[in-house]
């Protein structure tokens, strides 16, 4: 028989995360390089599309568990299953996308299974029949080569470091269906609600990132409505000010919106949003920094950026050193201006 | 209400860490601190016990340096610490430390909560606390934004959590695991009185020995730490007359990439 090697989907009320796509292609370069036959594992209700379009994607066999304990997903009832799985089909390899419900699941997945478990991987190859990955450690400030002993290995896959498959709508193959493993009066966990947060593009999934900093409030030109006058209320109002043109720079590119901890610490924009060492860390094809110096802490979450770009209005500051293009400048004056010739040239009003 | 929180120390995240010649981590001369997640889950634990009563426990595995961040949750006003050292203990990876950090809070016993940071700024894995839940046979709820009820009396718990779509509510079971997120608000600065009581502060030992545990296996090793290779880039800087004439030919360099 030959060695399995898994690539989790994870979903979101059925709907798989782009990511998790990209582990079906990380599977497969294994299957190459290991032998052995790239697996897909849905666990969920009513799952069928996701099912074929992991055959789309390069799926030779797909194990699903279908049932409505696995509707949403809460740490115990997918534990139990996977693992439950994993101890009938001893896979070689589990890899996850490194999403939040991917990383929490390969870590109790491996704590069921006493199994070694590798976070958050942005390379890897195969060195005399073993595994050899590639992590950032120190919020990428350093690399380290991780392996794991025995088996199963787990592995969660940073989210746009492995390319995704060319998906193929005549694939099909094998379904395989397991059971659910808890039945609901056995599970503590229940979902109460989702309160979703505002809509845009995901930070971690974007190809492309406008982001600001504290720079953004530096526009002493910019009146305030007369029932503002507080110091600081003036300077969070010029830094939202700031950050809608960072917005309408986004749209049109059809980018993400990122900043740095000194904007949010300011109260500018929300956390979600922060990129950097105590933020998201995102390696875009391209991105866009405005305003921002480039602290180290910032740097740590954007240096593997494909194209950085860097509008600042300081020559010296630290985020030139990084940057493929840059202009000293005002970006009060740059990114409108740079907004309308995108617009323009990409054809959109 | 019981509760337990655990830390780590870390290089202050503005250190410029770096792999020396023989292959050893260093951070020059900046300060070792409380791992800035985990100021998070201290803040938690002490409102939690504000609100509930009882006691926080800090805990930390590590040699003296732990200390660090042991004094720093103490003085934010932690009630009493424990650290964890034994020379079996030299290598670790984030299962072995969730295997000690569970035999821990059974030692403790009747813990009610247990708290963590989201993850360790130097690893960086995040896998520690819902592998200590799993280990625990306790419900986890991880990247906790805010508390909507504990109620220690029906042993209940709601909290909201971040994930990737917003938040998400889930109500479990007491006792149970959490890890806090850095929405979930600003951690408290030390008191004058809390530091000078930290500084007293004597912090008890535990052996695996003491643990009633014997050294968990090691599956996860770094062979080899690299520094990450040098971005060579050369930074053009576009000029023009007018933000128009910037913006133009900068536009035109960024679809020349083809990125977009």
């Amino acid at each position: 028989m030959s060695k399995q090697i898994w690539a989790y989907i994870d979903h979101f009320k059925g709907e798989p995360l782009m990511p998790s796509w990209e582990g079906i292609g990380a599977a497969q370069m294994l299957a190459e390089k290991l032998g052995g036959e790239v697996v897909a594992v849905i666990l969920g209700s009513g799952m069928d599309d996701a099912v074929q379009r992991a055959f789309h994607y390069g799926a030779a066999k797909v194990i699903v568990a279908d049932d409505a304990t696995l509707a949403d997903y809460r740490p115990e009832p997918y534990t139990e299953t996977l693992a439950k799985a994993a101890q009938e089909h001893n896979p070689a390899v589990i890899l996850f996308p490194t999403t939040t419900r991917g990383r929490e699941l390969a870590a109790m997945t491996g704590a069921a299974l006493d199994a070694g478990v590798i976070a958050d991987i942005i390379d890897m190859d195969v060195e005399d029949g073993k595994i050899v990955t590639t992590r950032p450690v120190y919020a990428g400030k350093l690399l380290a080569k991780a392996v794991a002993e025995g088996e199963p290995q787990i592995i969660t896959l940073r989210v746009r470091a492995f390319a995704k498959p060319e998906p193929d709508e005549s694939r099909s193959g094998e379904v395989i269906s397991v059971p659910a493993a808890l039945s609901e009066d056995a599970i503590a966990t229940k979902v109460v609600e989702y309160a979703t947060t505002e809509g845009g593009v995901s930070l971690t999934e974007a190809a492309i990132i406008v982001s600001g900093g504290r720079g953004v409030s530096n526009n002493p030109r910019l009146q305030p409505p007369p029932d503002i006058t507080d110091e600081n209320e003036i300077e969070v109002w010029r830094g939202k000010q700031g950050f809608k043109l960072i917005g309408e720079l986004a749209e049109t590119l059809g980018a993400a919106v990122g900043a740095s901890r000194a904007a949010v610490d300011a109260g500018y924009i929300p956390y979600e949003h922060q990129v950097g060492q105590t933020g998201k860390v995102v390696s875009p094809d391209l991105y866009i920094a405005c305003g921002i110096s480039g602290a180290i802490q910032h740097q740590a979450g954007m240096r593997n950026s494909k194209i950085i770009v860097a509008i600042n209005t300081d020559p010296e500051a630290p985020i030139f050193k990084l940057a493929r293009y840059g202009v000293v400048g005002d970006l009060w004056e740059i990114v409108p201006a740079l907004n309308e010739a995108f617009k323009k040239k990409l054809g959109k009003k | 209400m019981k509760i337990v929180v655990f830390v780590k120390v870390t290089p202050d995240t503005a250190a410029t860490v770096k792999v020396d010649e023989s292959g050893k981590v260093t951070w020059g001369d900046a300060p070792l601190v409380l791992n800035p997640w985990d100021e998070y889950a201290v803040e938690a634990a002490l409102q939690t016990k504000e609100a509930h009563g009882g006691s926080v426990t800090v805990v930390s595995m590590g040699d003296e340096s732990a200390l660090e961040a042991i004094r720093r949750a103490l003085a934010m006003g932690c009630n009493d610490a424990i650290r964890i050292e034994d020379p079996a203990l030299a290598e670790d990876d984030s299962l072995s430390t969730a295997k000690v950090l569970a035999a821990a809070v059974n030692k403790i016993g009747d813990v009610d909560m247990v708290f963590f940071g989201r993850q360790a700024i130097d690893g960086d894995t995040g896998l520690t606390p819902p592998q200590t839940a799993r280990l625990l046979g306790w419900p986890y709820i991880g990247l906790v934004s805010a508390f909507r009820e504990i109620d220690p009396d029906g042993k209940k718990l709601t909290a909201e959590r971040t994930i990737e779509e917003g938040r998400q509510v889930l109500s479990t079971q007491l006792p149970a695991v959490v890890s806090v997120a850095k929405d979930f608000g600003e951690p408290r600065y030390p008191s004058f009185m809390g530091i000078r009581k930290a500084a007293r502060a004597k912090v008890p030992v535990w052996s695996l020995a003491d643990l009633g545990i014997e050294a968990p296996a090691v599956k996860v090793r770094l062979p080899e730490l690299m520094n990450p290779p040098k971005r060579e880039v050369q930074c053009e800087f576009i000029e023009g007359d007018t933000p128009e004439e910037i913006a133009e030919k900068l536009a035109d360099k960024i679809l020349a990439e083809k990125v977009l």
